[in-house]
C-alpha cells in the first residue's frame, strides 16, 4: 500500500512536471537504461518501486513504457542487455523496436528475450496510475472510464489531488464518479458521513463497501450502512427481472436464428436437414475466414462475412439440394437419413482441410463490453448485437415470403405441388431457391454464433437438436411460430435457471414440450388447411 | 539416486548408422516395436485429442531417426476410437489383443480411461496417460504423467488464498467426475482452511454448455459482497470460449475476480480471443512459455513437423512427451519390451521435463512434476507469475476425501498394491471407518 | 418346441424366417468351433476379441430389429430408441455394480465406488433390489416398458404422428441423456458404470464367459427376431401395417390404432433393453452416452440400410455398419466418417429399400414413402 501511495505521488509529481514543461528536455540514455534496469527483478516488490522511480523520473517515455509493461511486450535482449518493446509477440520471431530510442531492430527470436513480467496486483496497480493520468485528458468519455476505473481504488494520498480535480472537472458525471470513489475510500475507513454520498448508488464497488460497512463492529455504521443497502436491494430486484428477461430474450434469439432457416427447408419443403448445423457452422468458418483475410479489421470482416456467409452457405445448400435432395421427394424421413450423412462428411471436410482446433474470431471493438443502462444493469453488446441480427433476419426473411415473388412461389409450391406447377410456377426451381435461402439463414446464424460461441467441427452439433425442438414446439411451416417459440423457449430456460441449475431448466423444457406437443399435436401454430396433412 | 541412463557408445554409433540410412539388414528386418496410439481423431474431442496423436508420432519419428529402441524400429499404430466410450474399450482390446502393441499411450477423459481400465488390466498392457485428473485411482497397468489434483488445484487455491488474499470462492465446474472430485476436494481444503460455508459457491453446467449470462452474473453478485472473490474453474473445453466472453462482455476483470482454470491451455486459447481474459490465470505443470533450451528445442521440432508457424504446445504434449521418454528408459533399463518388465524398470526412472527440472516415475505409479501457475496474455501464451520451490509428487488418494484418506499405493515388490489401507492393514481398500458404517 | 398352431411358431414355417434362422445358428456354431477347436496360432482361429466383437454386433442387431419393428411396421420413426437400449443396460449394469460387492477400489461393502469417493451416504432407494439377480432381470424389460408405455400412452392418445413423433422421441432420450449426466442422480454421472467382475456368479473376463455371452445374444437375437415375425404375421401385425399405410382408414374401419400402437411400441422397447442388457457385460461399460440422439438416428440409419419392413435387413444393416465401423476406425482412423457420411447419403439415394431390396425379397407389402402416403394426404 506504501508503494502504492508514493507511486501516486510520483504519478501527480510526473503530471505537474509534464504540464509545467511540455517539452521536457529527454533524459540522457543512460538514466533510462538503469530507470528500466530496476525493473528487471524477479521480484514483484521490487518492481513495484522501479516503478515508482520511473515515475518519479518525469521521463516523457514512461506512458509508453508502461503501456508496453501492461502488455507484456517490454522486454530485455538476454545477451546484450538492451531493452526493447514488442512490437507483435505471435510466432516464434518478433519484430521489436528499442525501448530507448524507439529505433526498429527488426526480428528477435522469442529465445534470445527475456521478459519482465508482471502479475495481477501490480496490472491493477498500473490500472489505477494510468487512470490517475488519464483524468487529465481532454476525451470526457476516457476521463469518465478513468474516474470509474478508480472506484474502490483510491488510496489516503490521492484524496488531496482527487478532491481538487473534483473542484476543477466540468463534466457532471466524472465529478459524480470522483465523489463515489471518494466516499467509497472514506466509508472503508469507518467514516458514517460517507453512507450517504453511496445512499442509492447501484455501482458494485459501493455495494460492496457498503457491505463491508454492515459488518463492521461501529453499530451506528452499520446499521446505516444496512438502511442505504435494503433501498439499494429494492431498486436491483426490479434490475434483476429486466436482466432475466433481456437473458432469456438474448437466447431466445440465438434459437431463433438457428431456427428459422430450418423452419423454412422443413417447415416449407419437408425436408429434415439435419446437415443444417454444419451449414451454420459454414457461416461461421466463413466469419473466421474473412477475419484473416483482412487482419486487423475485425469490425470489417465481420460485417462483410454477413454476405459471404450468407453466399457460402447457400451455394453449399444448393450442392446438397442438387446432389442428394432432389432424389428424395415426399421421402421426408430419408432426407434426414442422408443429410445426417451429409452433415457427417462436412464435419470430417473442416477438420481435414482446416483443423480439428477451435478457430478464433475476433469480437470487434464495437461488440465488446456491455451497454449499461444504470450502474447495476448492463446489457452485453454482443448479445444486443445478436439480438437485434435475428429480428432483422426474422423482418427480412417475412419480407421475401410475403412480398416476393419467389415467395409467393414457395407458398403456391408448399400449398399443392402439381396445382402449382399446373399455373406454370417451375417447381424444382423454387425448391433450388427455398433451400438455398433457407441454408443462407444457417450461414447467418452461423455469422451471429461466431461471436458468442467456439468455431468448430461441433458448432452444429451443438445446436441441430434444440433448432428442432423449436420449430416443432412453433408448428412447422410457420415463420412467426418459430419466433415465437424461440423466444419463449430462451425466456423459459433462463427464468428456470437460477432456480433449479443450467442441467434441471434445460431438462424440464425438453419435457415441456414433451408435454405441449401432447396437448397441441401440430405447435403452437398448427398449419391449416391441405399443407397440414403433408 | 536414480542413475540417469546414458547411451552407449556402440549403440549410438548403430544410431547414426541409421540416421545415414545406412542401417544394417539384420536391424531393419527385426520386428519392430509397436506402440499403440489411442486418441479420438474425431467426434467432440478430436479438438484435443488429435494434436496428442501427432506428439506422439513425432516423438516415434525422432525416435526413428535416432535408430530406434533396442536396436529395432518403432511402429505407431493409430485407431480412432471417435470420441465414443465403448469403442475406447473396444478399441483398447485390438490394440493389445489382435495388434499385440507393447505400450499404449492415449485417453483424455475420465471416462475413456475407466472404460479402458479393465481392459488393460485384463489383458496386461501398458497405458500412459497423459491428462490432469481427478486421481482416486492407481493401477498396476497404467502409469498416470498428468497431474493428481495435489498436483494442480490444491496449489492453485495456495496462491490464490496467499498472494491474491482471495477470501470468497466459486468452484465452477463441468458435471463430470473430474470437477466434481476436485470441487470436494478443494472445499475440504478450504473449509480446514477457516473458510465458511456462505462463502464457497459450488455450480456446475452441463458439457458444452453455451449460454454463461445467468451464471457469469451469479458470479458477479457473489463477489460484490466485500470481500475478495476469485473463481476456481473445472469448466472443460468447449464450454470455455463462451464461458470467457461472457466474462470480458459482463465486465469481470482479472483484478477484481480472477478466474483459475485447471483445462484451458494454450491449445484453448488459440481459439479465443484473448484480449478480454489477459490477468486470468491456469494451473500446470507445463506453459509453452517456459523459458529453458530443452523447451524452445521441443517447440522448435514441434513446429517443424506440423509445419505451422503459429503451433503451440501444452501440458498433456508435455506429459506424452515424459511418458514415452520414460518407457524408452525403461525399456533400454530392462533390455526388452515386456510389460512386466517394463513395469518394474520404469519406477524411479527420472528424465528431464520441459522447465528445467526432472520427472521421476513414483511407486503409485504418478510422476513429480513443478506446479506452474500462470496468467493469460493478449497473444494466447501465459506468463508465469508463480511456482513450486521443487517439484511435486502425484498423490493417487487425495487427503481430502473420507474414502480415501487411509489409502496407499505402492506398486513395488513387497507391497504390490494400489490401494492399500494403511489403517486396516490390507491391500483391497477397506472404506474407512466412518464410510463403511454409513449405510 | 412349440405348438404348432400357436401364433408364436407361425413363422418357423416361413421360408424367409428359416432361412435366417439357419444362417444365425450356422454362423454361431462356426465361431464357436473355430474359436475353441483351433488352436490360437491358426489363420482360422478366431480370437476372443473377434467373439466380443461379434456379441457387440449382435447386441446392435437386436436393436435394430426392435426399431424395424416400429418403423417398417408401424411407420413410427423413433429417433429415441437409444434410450430404451440404454434403460435396460443400465438395469443390467446396476445389477453388475452390485455383484462388485466389497471388491471395489474403496473395499465398501455395500456402495459403488463413484457413490464413495463422491460422499454418498447411503445407497439410493432405486439402487435397493439390484443385488438380486432376478429383479434386475426383471428390470431390464420393465424399465424400458413403462417408460414407453407412459410415452406412448400419452403419444398415440393425441394422434402425435410423423415428424413430431418423431421429434419428440428425440427429446425424450436427449432429456434422459442431460438427466443421467447429472450426478446427483446417482448413476454415476459421465463414467456411468463400468469395472464389473461378475455376472452370475461367473467371472466376466473368462474367454468362456465371452463366449457364452456372445451365444446368449445369438439366442436373444432368434427368439426376438421369431417374436417380432410372428407379431408382424398375426392379425394384429396386419392392423399394424394397415395403420402404417392408412391410419386415418384403419380408424374409421373400427380398430382402436393407438392401442396396436402402444403395443408394439411397448414390445419394441422391451427388446431394444434386452440388447442393451446383453450389451453391458459384453462391453464393459454403460454410461449416458448411449442416450446421445445422434446414436438413436445411428441405430435408425442402420434399419434403413439393410432396408425396413423386413426385420433381416435390419440386422444385416447393423452388422454391415458397425463392421465398417471397425475395420474404418482402424484402417483410415482420420477419413472414416467420410466413409461413414458417404455410404448414407448413397444407401438413401441410390437404394431406398436397402440392401434387402437387392435381394429380391418380396416384402409383406409396399412400403409407403413417408410416415404417411400421398393419398393419405389429400384426404
Amino acid at each position: 500500500m506504501r508503494m502504492i501511495r508514493s507511486l501516486v505521488q510520483g504519478l501527480l509529481c510526473l503530471v505537474v512536471v509534464a504540464l509545467a514543461a511540455p517539452a521536457a528536455v529527454a533524459a540522457p540514455d543512460d538514466d533510462g537504461q538503469a530507470l528500466l534496469e530496476a525493473l528487471d527483478t524477479r521480484s514483484y516488490a521490487d518492481k513495484g518501486e522501479a516503478i515508482e522511480a520511473l515515475v518519479a523520473s518525469g521521463d516523457e517515455r514512461t506512458r509508453r513504457w508502461l503501456d508496453a509493461l501492461l502488455d507484456g511486450k517490454l522486454q530485455r535482449h538476454q545477451d546484450t542487455g538492451r531493452f526493447v518493446v514488442v512490437l507483435e509477440n505471435r510466432g516464434r520471431q518478433w519484430p521489436v523496436a528499442d525501448a530507448l530510442s524507439g529505433e526498429r531492430l527488426g526480428e528477435m527470436s522469442r529465445r534470445e528475450l527475456d521478459r519482465i513480467g508482471i502479475n495481477n496486483a501490480l496490472r491493477g496497480q498500473l490500472h489505477s496510475t494510468l487512470a490517475v493520468l488519464d483524468l487529465r485528458v481532454d476525451d470526457v468519455r476516457a476521463r469518465r472510464e478513468a474516474a470509474r476505473e478508480l472506484l474502490g481504488n483510491v488510496e489516503a494520498a490521492m484524496l488531496a489531488p482527487l478532491q481538487q480535480r473534483v473542484a476543477d472537472e466540468a463534466d457532471g458525471e466524472v465529478r459524480r464518479l470522483l465523489e463515489q470513489a471518494i466516499a467509497i475510500h472514506r466509508l472503508g475507513q469507518g467514516d458514517a458521513a460517507a453512507v450517504e454520498g453511496l445512499a442509492g448508488s447501484l455501482n458494485p464497488e459501493a455495494r460492496a463497501a457498503l457491505r463491508a460497512a454492515a459488518r463492521s463492529d461501529d453499530v451506528a455504521l452499520a446499521e446505516a450502512a444496512s438502511g442505504a443497502l435494503a433501498g439499494i436491494e429494492q431498486k436491483l430486484k426490479l434490475n434483476r427481472g429486466v436482466e432475466t428477461l433481456y437473458f432469456g430474450l438474448s437466447l431466445g434469439s440465438v434459437l431463433v436464428l438457428a431456427a428459422i432457416g430450418l423452419a423454412i427447408t422443413f417447415g416449407v419443403m419437408g425436408v429434415i436437414n439435419m446437415a443444417h448445423g454444419e451449414l451454420m457452422m459454414l457461416g461461421a468458418y466463413t466469419a473466421w475466414g474473412m477475419q484473416q483475410l483482412l487482419p486487423g479489421q475485425p469490425g470489417l470482416a465481420l460485417i462483410l462475412s454477413i454476405p459471404a456467409g450468407f453466399l457460402v452457405a447457400a451455394l453449399a445448400g444448393i450442392a446438397i439440394e442438387r446432389s442428394v435432395i432432389q432424389f428424395l421427394k415426399g421421402r421426408p424421413l430419408e432426407t434426414l437419413l442422408a443429410t445426417f450423412g451429409v452433415s457427417l462428411i462436412l464435419q470430417q471436410l473442416v477438420r481435414t482441410l482446416i483443423s480439428p482446433l477451435n478457430r478464433s474470431v475476433v469480437s470487434p471493438e464495437w461488440m465488446s463490453g456491455s451497454l449499461m443502462i444504470n450502474e447495476g444493469l448492463s446489457l452485453t453488446l454482443n448479445r444486443l448485437f445478436v439480438l437485434g441480427f435475428a429480428l432483422l433476419v426474422f423482418a427480412g426473411l417475412m419480407l421475401v415470403m410475403r412480398r416476393t415473388r419467389l415467395g409467393l412461389e414457395v407458398r403456391a409450391v408448399t400449398q399443392s405441388r402439381a396445382m402449382a406447377r399446373a399455373m406454370g410456377i417451375r417447381a424444382t426451381r423454387v425448391d433450388i431457391l427455398t433451400f438455398a435461402l433457407g441454408s443462407g439463414v444457417a450461414g447467418l446464424a452461423g455469422v451471429a454464433l461466431s461471436q458468442l460461441t467456439n468455431v468448430g467441427p461441433n458448432l452444429g452439433q451443438n445446436y441441430i437438436i434444440d433448432s428442432f425442438m423449436v420449430v416443432v414446439f412453433g408448428g412447422v411451416g410457420n415463420l412467426w411460430g418459430t419466433l415465437v417459440a424461440g423466444l419463449s423457449l430462451g425466456v423459459i430456460n433462463q427464468v428456470l435457471e437460477p432456480w433449479a441449475g443450467a442441467v434441471l431448466a434445460k431438462i424440464l423444457v425438453l419435457v415441456f414440450i414433451i408435454l405441449f406437443i401432447q396437448k397441441r399435436p401440430r405447435g403452437l401454430f398448427p398449419q391449416k388447411g391441405r399443407a397440414a396433412e403433408g | 539416486m536414480i542413475p540417469i541412463p546414458t547411451v552407449h557408445p556402440t549403440r549410438w554409433l548403430a544410431a547414426s548408422l541409421i540416421g545415414l540410412g545406412l542401417s544394417s539388414p539384420a536391424i531393419a528386418q527385426e520386428d519392430p516395436i509397436k506402440v499403440g496410439i489411442l486418441h479420438s481423431l474425431s467426434g467432440t474431442m478430436a479438438i484435443s485429442e488429435s494434436t496428442l496423436k501427432d506428439t506422439l508420432l513425432m516423438l516415434i519419428e525422432r525416435q526413428n531417426a535416432e535408430g530406434g529402441l533396442l536396436g529395432r524400429q518403432i511402429e505407431p499404430v493409430v485407431v480412432d476410437p471417435a470420441s465414443d466410450w465403448p469403442l475406447f474399450a473396444e478399441k483398447a482390446r485390438e490394440l493389445l489383443a489382435q495388434e499385440e502393441v507393447d505400450v499404449i499411450f492415449g485417453n483424455w477423459t475420465s471416462v475413456s480411461r475407466k472404460s479402458v481400465l479393465p481392459v488393460v488390466e485384463e489383458l496386461n498392457g501398458l497405458l500412459f496417460y497423459p491428462v490432469q485428473y481427478e486421481g482416486e485411482e492407481s493401477s498396476e497397468n497404467v502409469f498416470y504423467t498428468g497431474a493428481a489434483p495435489n498436483q494442480q488445484a490444491i496449489p492453485a487455491v495456495d496462491y490464490l488464498m496467499n498472494e491474491v488474499g482471495a477470501e470468497r470462492w466459486v468452484l465452477a465446474g463441468t458435471d463430470y467426475v473430474y470437477p466434481r472430485t476436485t470441487n470436494k476436494i478443494l472445499e475440504a481444503y478450504l473449509k480446514a482452511h477457516g473458510v465458511a460455508d456462505e462463502d464457497i459457491m459450488v455450480n456446475y453446467t452441463p458439457f458444452g454448455h453455451s449460454d454463461w449470462q445467468n451464471i457469469v452474473s451469479d458470479i458477479k453478485r457473489f463477489g460484490s459482497q466485500g470481500k475478495k472473490t476469485a473463481v476456481v474453474s473445472t469448466i472443460n473445453g468447449d464450454a470455455n470460449v463462451p464461458f470467457y466472453r461472457e466474462l470480458g462482455n459482463q465486465g469481470i476483470d482479472a483484478a477484481d475476480i480472477p478466474v483459475v482454470a485447471f483445462s484451458v491451455g494454450e491449445q484453448e486459447l488459440s481459439g479465443i480471443d484473448t484480449a478480454p481474459l489477459v490477468g486470468h490465470l491456469a494451473a500446470w505443470n507445463y506453459f509453452m512459455s517456459v523459458d529453458t533450451d530443452a523447451n524452445y528445442d521441443f517447440i522448435d521440432s514441434w513446429i517443424e513437423y506440423t509445419g505451422d508457424e503459429m503451433a503451440v504446445t501444452n501440458d498433456p504434449m508435455e506429459a506424452h512427451y515424459l511418458g514415452f521418454t520414460m518407457w524408452k528408459e525403461a525399456v533400454r533399463k530392462a533390455g526388452t519390451t515386456d510389460v512386466d518388465a517394463v513395469k518394474d524398470a520404469i519406477i524411479g526412472v527420472s528424465v528431464p521435463n520441459l522447465s528445467g527440472g526432472h520427472a521421476a516415475m513414483m511407486p503409485n505409479h504418478h510422476i513429480t512434476k513443478p506446479v506452474l501457475i500462470g496468467e493469460i496474455q493478449d497473444n494466447g501464451q501465459f506468463s508465469i507469475v508463480w511456482e513450486t520451490p521443487s517439484t511435486v509428487a502425484g498423490d493417487a488418494w487425495s487427503d481430502y476425501l473420507p474414502g480415501s484418506r487411509d489409502l496407499i499405493s505402492d506398486w513395488r515388490a513387497p507391497l504390490e498394491c494400489g490401494n492399500y489401507n494403511v489403517v486396516e492393514g490390507r491391500c483391497g481398500g477397506g472404506a474407512s471407518e466412518d464410510v463403511a458404517t454409513a449405510e | 418346441m412349440l405348438a404348432s398352431r400357436s401364433w408364436l411358431s407361425r413363422p418357423l414355417h416361413e421360408r424367409s424366417t428359416r432361412l435366417f434362422l439357419g444362417a444365425l445358428i450356422a454362423a454361431l456354431a462356426v465361431v464357436t468351433l473355430l474359436n475353441l477347436a483351433l488352436p490360437a496360432g491358426h489363420p482360422l482361429h478366431v480370437s476372443t476379441y473377434t467373439v466380443t466383437l461379434l456379441g457387440k454386433y449382435l447386441c446392435y442387431a437386436l436393436l435394430a430389429v426392435a426399431v424395424d419393428l416400429v418403423w417398417g411396421y408401424l411407420g413410427i420413426l423413433s429417433l429415441g430408441h437409444g434410450a430404451f437400449f440404454a434403460l435396460g443396460g443400465y438395469a443390467m449394469g446396476m445389477y453388475l455394480m452390485r455383484q462388485i460387492g466389497d471388491r471395489g477400489v474403496y473395499g465398501h461393502p455395500v456402495l459403488p465406488d463413484f457413490m464413495v469417493f463422491l460422499d454418498w451416504q447411503s445407497l439410493p432407494w432405486y439402487w435397493h433390489g439390484f443385488d438380486m439377480a432376478w429383479f434386475a432381470f426383471l428390470m431390464v424389460l420393465l424399465a424400458p416398458g413403462l417408460l414407453a408405455l407412459v410415452f406412448g400412452f400419452l403419444a398415440f392418445r393425441s394422434r402425435v404422428t410423423g415428424v413430431y413423433l418423431s421429434i419428440i422421441t428425440q427429446a425424450l432420450t436427449f432429456a434422459l441423456m442431460l438427466a443421467f449426466f447429472r450426478n446427483e442422480m446417482g448413476f454415476g454421472g459421465n463414467n456411468g458404470l463400468t469395472d464389473f467382475k461378475e455376472l452370475l456368479g461367473v467371472d466376466l473376463t473368462t474367454d468362456a464367459t465371452r463366449l457364452g455371452l456372445f451365444l446368449a445374444t445369438g439366442v436373444a437375437l432368434a427368439l426376438g427376431y421369431v417374436l417380432c415375425r410372428a407379431i408382424v404375421a398375426s392379425k394384429l401385425g396386419r392392423v399394424c401395417v394397415a395403420t402404417r399405410d392408412a391410419e386415418a382408414r384403419t380408424r374409421f374401419l373400427g380398430y382402436r390404432v393407438e392401442r396396436f400402437q402402444l403395443f408394439v411400441f411397448v414390445v419394441s422397447a422391451m427388446l431394444a433393453g434386452v440388447a442393451g442388457a446383453l450389451y453391458v457385460p459384453q462391453v464393459g461399460i454403460i454410461n449416458p452416452g448411449e442416450f446421445s440422439p445422434i446414436f438413436s438416428i445411428e441405430i435408425v440409419l442402420w434399419v434403413a440400410l439393410g432396408g425396413r419392413g423386413t426385420l433381416y435387413g435390419a440386422v444385416i444393416g447393423a452388422l454391415i455398419v458397425n463392421y465398417a465401423k471397425t475395420v474404418f476406425t482402424g484402417v483410415m482412423p482420420d477419413a472414416w466418417l467420410f466413409a461413414l457420411g458417404g455410404l448414407f447419403v448413397l444407401v438413401t439415394v441410390l437404394l431406398p429399400k436397402g440392401i434387402a431390396g437387392l435381394l429380391g425379397y418380396r416384402r409383406p407389402r409396399r412400403p409407403p414413402d413417408s410416415s404417411t402416403t400421398p393419398r393419405e394426404a389429400s384426404t
